[in-house]
């Protein structure tokens, strides 16, 4: 089943000065449901872009992107998005924060609070739900980030290099988690990173980029065994598709 | 005394480290007051340049129902304008952060009534308003508000461009915008405005008070020094800075009690 379908995507940016800058030309990619997808690529190469117009948040100029069969206007329920940093409510606890989205969306119950907390506790969050998100490293915060975006259900889960912010150790921590969570709770997931190894390490494909115009270089598929840890990196084939996608990118 | 101290010198030496931050300002305070006390009366130096601490004192306290009844009265001023501006200071920094149109028309006028020196706009409101209480309230108001303004308008812009997509991604309104994400943000700086504008209020109604009144602490200071009753001049001037203190700490307690996260904030 396709969950997004893209179609010649195509987005100019136009500075202050009148300048036009096109940040994707033509993309087309389709991604399956419950499909873990990177896009990798060096920095201009529209990365960003294409997960912005996925969900919603940019339109497009020519193009259209299809979820679920319907063409996508605005930002709409059946995305998560996850930022770089955090971006949690300094003013609000951390189940406040999580509950967030059904409060904007109208849709808290009774049950929201159980169901904030079961998602805290898949993240290793539990007992930290009244803290205030400046008490938590930034590892912790940016759980919290996930739970937020995970908490109205959405079939797809946005992240834009969702653990950029974070030390390498952390970081290693936190890929290994959010297969765990992906695991348990089946999403299509498109996961913007600078990351060639956590790119491969999690996704079942890897869409290489390139910028100036920001393009499809490459799509690779990375067929290494589920469920995986880090002992994935001993793999042969692991290696081999890090030295592959990095040549994409640099050609060296 | 020091035979005390050198068989307890840990106890006393652990209360000195942990009140140092306190103690320190309070006995420099004391020292300055004790070396001026000292060179007033060595010196000689005549009541009318500079009375001494004692005697600023024994005025002040001799006379404590009128310096009473003044200082409620500027404070009533104080409050009044206070008031108004942050009455009027909010909705106006919404309207001019949430429309381009408002912002472009108001922004150039604001800063426009904050070129008039409001000490030369003092003797002109009395004609226009009267001899009573309402220009003392405007003139607080005058100096009071834009701070206020600008700080509250600094900080609705000030929200970081990924939580204003946050709450997009999530298709809020402009409305769930503003009290969600803005107004929240925004506290921190609402509340370094209102700091500074409770200050500013003090000088405003005491420059009122000088151009129109017959009562309150600028007036009192006024009438003193005509009949150079210096100690109670100084008097006054001391009560008026411990009102500003007083409402600073006031507005800076009411922070920390409903917004603990925002003073966290800005200790960080």
């Amino acid at each position: 089943m396709t969950a997004i379908t893209i179609d010649k995507a195509t987005k100019v940016f136009s500075s202050r000065d009148g300048e036009e800058v096109v940040a994707l030309s033509d993309v087309s990619l389709d991604i399956g449901e419950n499909e873990f997808i990177s896009l990798v690529g060096p920095s201009g190469c529209g990365k960003s872009t294409l997960l912005r117009l996925i969900g919603g948040l940019l339109p497009l100029n020519a193009g259209r992107i299809l979820i679920d069969g319907t063409e996508v206007k605005g930002p709409q329920v059946k995305t998560g998005f996850v930022f770089q940093k955090a971006t949690l409510l300094e003013w609000k606890t951390i189940l406040e924060n999580v509950l967030f989205p059904l409060k904007i969306m109208g849709t808290l119950d009774a049950k929201s609070k159980d169901k904030a907390r079961e998602l805290l506790a898949l993240a290793g969050l539990d007992g930290f739900e009244n803290k205030y998100p400046a008490e938590l490293s930034g590892g912790m915060q940016q759980r919290a980030g996930i739970c937020r975006a995970l908490m109205h259900d959405p079939d797809i889960l946005l992240m834009d290099e969702p653990f950029g912010a974070l030390d390498a150790l952390t970081r290693e921590d936190m890929s290994i988690e959010l297969l765990r969570i992906w695991r348990e709770q089946p999403k299509t997931i498109v996961f913007v990173t600078h990351s060639i190894a956590e790119a491969v390490l999690l996704s079942d494909r890897v869409v290489v980029m390139s910028p100036r115009p920001g393009e499809v270089k490459q799509i690779l598929d990375i067929p290494l065994p589920r469920p995986r840890s880090f002992a994935v990196q001993k793999d042969a084939r692991f290696q081999e598709k890090v030295d592959e996608i990095r040549h994409l990118i640099t050609g060296k | 005394m020091s035979h005390i101290a050198t068989r307890t010198p840990s106890p006393l030496r652990r209360f000195w480290m942990r009140s140092q931050g306190t103690l320190l300002p309070v006995i420099t305070f004391l020292l300055v007051l004790l070396l001026w006390e000292i060179c007033v009366k060595v010196f000689a130096i005549p009541e009318f340049l500079l009375p001494a601490p004692s005697a600023i004192w024994l005025a002040t306290t001799e006379q404590a129902g009128l310096v009473w009844g003044h200082t409620l009265a500027t404070l009533r001023t104080v409050v009044l304008g206070y008031g108004l501006s942050i009455l009027i200071s909010l909705p106006l920094a919404f309207a001019l952060t949430s429309s381009r149109i408002v912002a472009n028309a108001v922004y150039p006028l604001l800063i426009l009534t904050q070129s008039i020196p409001k000490v030369a706009l003092a003797p002109i409101l009395v004609i226009a308003l009267g001899a009573n209480e309402l220009p003392r309230v405007i003139i607080t108001f005058l100096v009071a508000f834009f701070p206020l303004v600008v700080a509250v308008t600094t900080g609705l812009l000030s929200v970081p461009g990924d939580l204003i997509e946050l709450g997009r991604s999530y298709r809020a309104t402009r409305l769930q915008q503003m009290v969600q994400i803005r107004m929240p943000y925004a506290i921190p700086f609402i509340f370094s405005g209102l700091k500074t504008a409770v200050a500013l209020a003090v000088v405003g109604a005491v420059v009122g008070e000088f151009v129109t009144s017959d009562r309150g602490l600028g007036y009192l200071i006024q009438t003193s020094t005509a009949f150079f009753r210096m100690p109670l001049a100084f008097g006054a001037m001391l009560v008026l800075s411990l009102m500003g203190i007083v409402l600073f700490q006031i507005v800076a307690v009411a922070e920390k009690l409903l917004f603990p996260w925002s003073s966290q904030q800005q200790a960080d």
